[in-house]
C-alpha cells in the first residue's frame, strides 16, 4: 500500500477540469455547440498575448487573427521560424485510415490512452483524436510538402504503440515542414497587421490583475529593456523543460521559465515527473558535449535494435577488439523482439528506453562507454535495398555520419535513450485554461493529452490541434465576458510591481559576482536530474536528489558570475534567468517522482515493478494528475488531485507482448 | 578516432550595431576533435568568463542543422568548410593542430550586425510576409487527398522547402542577392496546386519585398547553391524568373 510522503501537504479541494456531458464522441460537439462566441466588432477590440512561436503558438495566434482578435506574439528567437518545433523528425499522427488497416478515431484515442499508461484525461485525448485528420487537410492546403505514394495520395509510416500505420511525414523533417506551413499563416497575419510579432522577446512574468491574466512583462532580448505588455487573455505556448537535464535533445534555448511563471502566479504545476526519455539518441561522447542529438523514431520502422548475446563480445566490442559486424545472427539478442513479440522495435518509447538502460546494466552495453546499443540497417538494405533506405532516412544518416564520424550504411548506430519531452507541464482545464482565469497554456507546455509517456509522431498532432483546432475556439467562451473590458493601462501598480520584482531578480543576478558560470552550474544540476531522477527512480534517490538541488540553489544564488551589463544583449543573463527556474523545476520533478509511490510510463520507481520488470502502476491511489501549487518562496508547494475517472475505457497492465 | 588539436581563433568582436567592430586572436588548446564547431565556441567562452571577460555572442538553438539560427563564416565560407552541414553540424576533426580560424559574422547589407557574431535577418521574415505563403484561413479546407499530387511533383516541392533561412546564400553571394532564399518558397508554392493559384502574384510581391529590403541583384555565379546546408538547387532560381515574368505579362 502506498503511504503518503510526509513532507507532501495534500489540499482536498476538488479539481474541476470542467469536462462536457455526454457521450465520449459527443463531447466536444455539444461542447462547441453551447459555447459562448464573440462577434466580428467585438474581437477587433480583444487583444490576445501569444507567447511561443512553435506549432502550437503560430497556430493559435495565425488562426485567431485570422478570426479578428488583435493578437501580440512573443518569441526569443530572432524569427518564429525557428521555434523548437522545427526539430521534430518523424511525423504527424492522424486516423484517416488511408491505409485501409483498421484505424479509426477510436483506435488513436485508445492508443493514446494506452500509450499514456492510463494516466491521462479521457475526454481531451478522444477530441484530439478527432481533430487530428483536420490537421492534415490544413497542412496540405497551406502547401505542406507531405511524402506522397505513386498515385498522389498521401504516404504513411508506422510509429511506435500503434499496429497501424497513421504517420504523416515529410522526410525525416516533419516538424521543420508543419512549422514553416504555421509560420507561413502566422507571416500572412503579420503582414496584414493583424498580428504584431515580437522577436528576440523573453517573457519574465504574467501580470495578474484582480484574478484575471491581464499581460505580461518581457524583455528585449537585443537592448536588455523590460517591457509592460497587456492583453485581454494571455496564452502561454512556450514548450517543455527538458532541460533541466542540462543535456537534452530540446534546443539550446528552449527552457521552462514561462512555466514557473505561471505556477508562482497561481497556476499549477502538473505531473512534473513525468519526463520521456527518447530510445534513439546518439549517445553521450564527451564532458564537452552541449547537448544530446536525436535519431528519428521512425528509424525503428526499418532498424533493429540489438546487443551481444554474450557479455564478452560486448567487453570486446567496448575494448575495440571486435566489431559489431563480426558478429553473427546467432551472437546478437534483438532484445525488443524477443521481449515484445507482437510489436517487437516498434514498443512505446518509455519502454523501448527501459529496455536499453537494462542490457547496459547488466553490462551488455556497447561503445566505448557500455552506455549504447546498436541500431542495425543492415536486414533493411537487403530487403530493401541501400537506395530505399537512402530516401526514407537519408538526412538522418547523413546527420549521424556528422557527429559520429561512421556510416551507418556499413556499421549499426549507435543509440542511447536521453531526454526529449515532457509530459507533464502547467495543468489546463478542458478549455486549456489554466487555474489563472484568462491564463490559457497550449502544446507541449501544458499537461493535458500524453499521460505518463507521449507515443511518438503525437507531439506535432497535440500542437498543432491546441493552436488550430481548440484553443481558438474555446478561448472565446472566456473572452465572450471580457468584452466590456477596456484596454488597460500598462501604468497600473500591477504592472509597476511585476516588472519591479523582474528587475530585482536581474539585479541580484548581476551582483552575485561568483566564481561559477551558469551552464557550470547547470551541467552539476543537469547530473543530478540523470542520476536520481532519470530512467530508474527510487525513494532514497530522489530523497537524495532534493537535498543535492537545495545545494544548487544555494550555490547558484551565492556564486554564479554574469559577465556584461543587464541593458544589453547578454546571454549569459538571459541563461541564469532560466537556470533559476530549471532549479526550481529538478525540485518539483523530485518531489512529485517520490510522491509517485508507482511506475508509469515514463516514470519508473525501481520499487514498483513486475516480475519481468515492466513497470506497475497503482490505480487505486494514484490514478489522478498531481498538480503543484505555488505556497511562496521557501514554503513547500501543496499537493492537489485531479481524480482521473474513467468511464470509457477499462484500465489494465500495457502490454506490448501479444 | 578521437585526438586533441590546438588552434589560433581570429574572431569579430563587435558591441552593438553602430559601434565599429575588430578582429580579437584567441589560443585554445586540446580541443577534441570530436567536439563540434559551437562547443569549441562553448570551450572558449567558459574561458572567457573564467577570466572575467565577456563572451562572444553568437545564434545558435537546436544544435542539429535545422532551426537555421547557427551563422558563422569561417574561413571565408559560411559554415565552414564541410558541405550540406551548418555551422552547429561542423566537426572540429575538420581542422588540423596548429591551424589559424577566422570566424566572422554573415556580411550583407540586408543583414546588419546585432552584436560579435549575431546579425539581424529579419528581412527574410519581411519576405515571406509579403507573400510566402497560401491565402487560406484555418478551417472548412477539402480532405488532404482531395487533389493527387505526383509524387515527383511533392519530393521537388519539398527539396524547395528544405531551405531553413540560415542566410549563407545570402553571406556568400558577391551581390548580397536572396533569390536563391526567395525561389525556393516561390518554387515550393508555386510546383503543388494548392499555391500554384496565386503563384505568378505571389513572386511579384515577393521579389518586390527582396529590392525594397536591399539585397542584391542574382547574376547567376551559382554561390550560393554551392554553400547551401541544405542543397537547395538554383533551378528554384529558374522557376522564379518564370513566374516573375507571367506576373509582369499580366500586368
Amino acid at each position: 500500500m502506498a503511504t503518503k510522503q510526509d513532507s507532501t501537504k495534500v489540499e482536498e479541494t476538488k479539481i474541476d477540469a470542467r469536462i462536457p456531458e455526454g457521450a465520449l464522441a459527443e463531447k466536444w460537439n455539444n461542447y462547441k455547440a453551447q459555447q459562448k462566441l464573440v462577434n466580428p466588432s467585438n474581437k477587433r477590440r480583444l487583444d490576445v498575448i501569444v507567447v511561443g512561436t512553435g506549432l502550437a503558438g503560430a497556430s493559435a495566434a495565425a488562426s485567431m487573427a485570422e478570426m479578428g482578435f488583435n493578437v501580440l506574439n512573443f518569441c526569443i528567437q530572432d524569427s518564429p521560424r525557428r521555434a523548437h518545433s522545427i526539430a521534430a523528425q518523424g511525423g504527424i499522427n492522424a486516423a484517416k485510415n488511408y491505409q485501409n488497416d483498421g484505424d479509426s478515431v477510436y483506435r488513436l484515442f485508445y492508443d493514446t490512452i494506452k500509450g499514456g499508461d492510463y494516466r491521462a484525461r479521457e475526454a481531451n485525448v478522444y477530441r484530439l483524436a478527432e481533430v487530428s485528420n483536420g490537421i492534415i487537410d490544413q497542412c496540405v492546403a497551406q502547401g505542406v510538402p507531405f511524402a506522397r505514394e505513386y498515385g498522389g495520395l498521401l504516404d504513411n509510416r508506422s510509429f511506435g504503440g500503434a499496429q497501424v500505420s497513421r504517420t504523416f511525414y515529410a522526410k525525416g523533417q516533419t516538424g521543420q515542414q508543419l512549422l514553416l506551413g504555421a509560420y507561413s499563416a502566422l507571416s500572412r497575419q503579420i503582414g496584414k497587421g493583424a498580428v504584431k510579432l515580437y522577436s528576440r522577446y523573453e517573457m519574465l512574468d504574467v501580470v495578474v490583475i484582480e484574478g484575471r491574466a491581464r499581460g505580461i512583462i518581457a524583455r528585449n532580448l537585443v537592448t536588455g529593456k523590460v517591457e509592460r505588455f497587456f492583453a485581454h487573455a494571455v496564452v502561454v505556448g512556450t514548450g517543455g523543460y527538458g532541460n533541466t537535464f542540462f543535456l537534452s535533445t530540446n534546443a539550446m534555448n528552449s527552457n521552462g521559465s514561462a512555466l514557473v511563471q505561471m505556477y508562482k502566479k497561481g497556476a499549477y504545476f502538473a505531473n512534473p515527473a513525468y519526463a520521456q526519455i527518447h530510445p534513439t539518441c546518439i549517445p553521450v561522447h564527451g564532458e564537452f558535449q552541449s547537448k544530446l542529438t536525436l535519431m528519428s523514431e521512425s528509424l525503428r520502422n526499418d532498424g533493429r535494435i540489438w546487443v551481444p548475446k554474450k557479455k564478452e563480445d560486448s567487453e570486446a566490442i567496448r575494448a575495440g577488439k571486435k566489431k559489431a559486424t563480426d558478429l553473427t545472427e546467432e551472437e546478437r539478442d534483438y532484445y525488443l523482439e524477443r521481449r515484445y513479440p507482437a510489436f517487437g522495435n516498434l514498443v512505446p518509447r518509455d519502454v523501448a528506453s527501459r529496455a536499453a538502460k537494462e542490457r547496459c546494466d547488466a553490462g551488455f552495453g556497447v561503445g566505448n562507454t557500455g552506455l549504447a546499443v546498436y541500431l542495425d540497417f543492415s536486414d533493411a538494405i537487403k530487403r530493401l535495398g541501400e537506395n530505399v533506405v537512402r530516401a526514407r532516412y537519408g538526412n538522418l544518416f547523413q546527420m549521424y555520419e556528422k557527429i559520429v564520424d561512421d556510416n551507418p550504411y556499413n556499421t549499426p548506430m549507435m543509440i542511447y535513450p536521453a531526454i526529449h519531452y515532457t509530459m507533464g507541464g502547467i495543468w489546463v482545464d478542458y478549455e486549456l485554461q489554466t487555474s489563472v482565469k484568462g491564463l490559457f497554456c497550449i502544446g507541449e507546455a501544458n499537461f493535458s493529452d500524453h499521460g505518463a509517456n507521449r507515443l511518438g509522431a503525437s507531439a506535432l498532432m497535440q500542437g498543432l490541434a491546441d493552436g488550430y483546432f481548440v484553443l481558438p475556439y474555446t478561448i472565446q467562451n472566456y473572452l465572450a465576458d471580457q468584452i466590456q473590458v477596456p484596454r488597460l493601462s500598462t501604468e497600473l501598480p500591477e504592472f509597476a510591481e511585476a516588472e519591479k520584482g523582474v528587475n530585482d531578480k536581474i539585479n541580484k543576478l548581476m551582483n552575485i559576482n561568483g566564481k561559477k558560470s551558469v551552464d557550470s552550474i547547470h551541467r552539476e544540476l543537469g547530473l543530478i536530474m540523470w542520476d536520481f531522477v532519470g530512467m530508474g527512480r527510487n525513494k532514497a534517490g530522489l530523497e537524495t536528489a532534493l537535498e543535492k538541488i537545495k545545494e544548487v540553489r544555494a550555490e547558484f544564488w551565492s556564486n554564479v558570475y554574469i559577465p556584461g551589463k543587464e541593458a544589453d544583449l547578454n546571454n549569459e543573463l538571459e541563461k541564469a534567468l532560466r537556470l533559476a527556474d530549471f532549479i526550481e523545476i529538478g525540485e518539483l520533478m523530485a518531489r512529485d517522482a517520490l510522491m509517485r509511490e508507482e511506475s508509469c510510463g515514463g516514470h519508473f520507481r525501481e520499487e514498483y515493478q513486475t516480475p519481468e520488470g515492466e513497470a506497475l502502476r497503482n490505480d487505486e491511489d494514484f490514478a489522478f494528475a498531481s498538480c503543484w501549487k505555488f505556497a511562496g518562496e521557501g514554503n513547500e508547494p501543496v499537493l492537489l488531485k485531479e481524480a482521473l475517472e474513467y468511464e470509457f475505457i477499462h484500465r489494465q497492465q500495457r502490454n506490448y507482448k501479444s | 578516432m578521437e585526438k586533441s588539436i590546438n588552434v589560433t581563433l581570429k574572431i569579430w568582436r563587435q558591441a552593438g550595431p553602430k559601434v565599429k567592430g575588430n578582429f580579437e586572436i584567441y589560443k585554445l588548446d586540446n580541443v577534441s576533435t570530436d567536439s563540434s564547431f559551437l562547443e569549441m565556441i562553448d570551450i572558449l567562452n567558459e574561458q572567457l568568463i573564467k577570466e572575467r571577460k565577456e563572451p562572444i555572442a553568437f545564434d545558435h538553438d537546436c544544435r542539429e542543422g535545422i532551426c537555421g539560427m547557427c551563422s558563422m563564416y569561417i574561413n571565408g565560407q559560411p559554415h565552414g568548410p564541410d558541405g550540406e552541414i551548418t555551422t552547429c553540424q561542423l566537426h572540429m576533426r575538420n581542422f588540423h593542430d596548429g591551424q589559424t580560424i577566422t570566424v566572422e559574422p554573415w556580411r550583407s547589407a540586408a543583414f546588419p550586425v546585432i552584436k560579435d557574431l549575431m546579425v539581424d535577418r529579419g528581412a527574410f521574415d519581411k519576405i515571406i510576409q509579403a507573400g510566402g505563403f497560401v491565402s487560406i484561413n484555418t478551417g472548412g479546407i477539402p480532405d488532404g487527398n482531395a487533389i493527387p499530387i505526383g509524387k515527383n511533383v511533392a519530393d521537388e516541392a519539398m527539396d524547395a522547402a528544405s531551405c531553413i533561412g540560415c542566410g549563407a546564400c545570402v553571406a556568400t553571394c558577391k551581390n548580397g542577392s536572396a533569390m536563391l532564399f526567395v525561389s525556393a518558397k516561390v518554387s515550393q508554392l508555386a510546383l503543388l496546386p494548392q499555391g500554384r493559384v496565386e503563384a505568378a502574384h505571389r513572386a511579384k510581391l515577393m521579389v518586390a519585398k527582396m529590392d525594397e529590403l536591399g539585397f542584391g541583384n542574382c547574376t547567376n555565379t551559382g554561390a550560393c547553391e554551392a554553400e547551401c546546408p541544405k542543397n537547395v538547387s538554383i533551378s528554384h532560381i529558374a522557376r522564379l524568373n518564370r513566374e516573375y515574368l507571367s506576373a509582369k505579362f499580366q500586368d
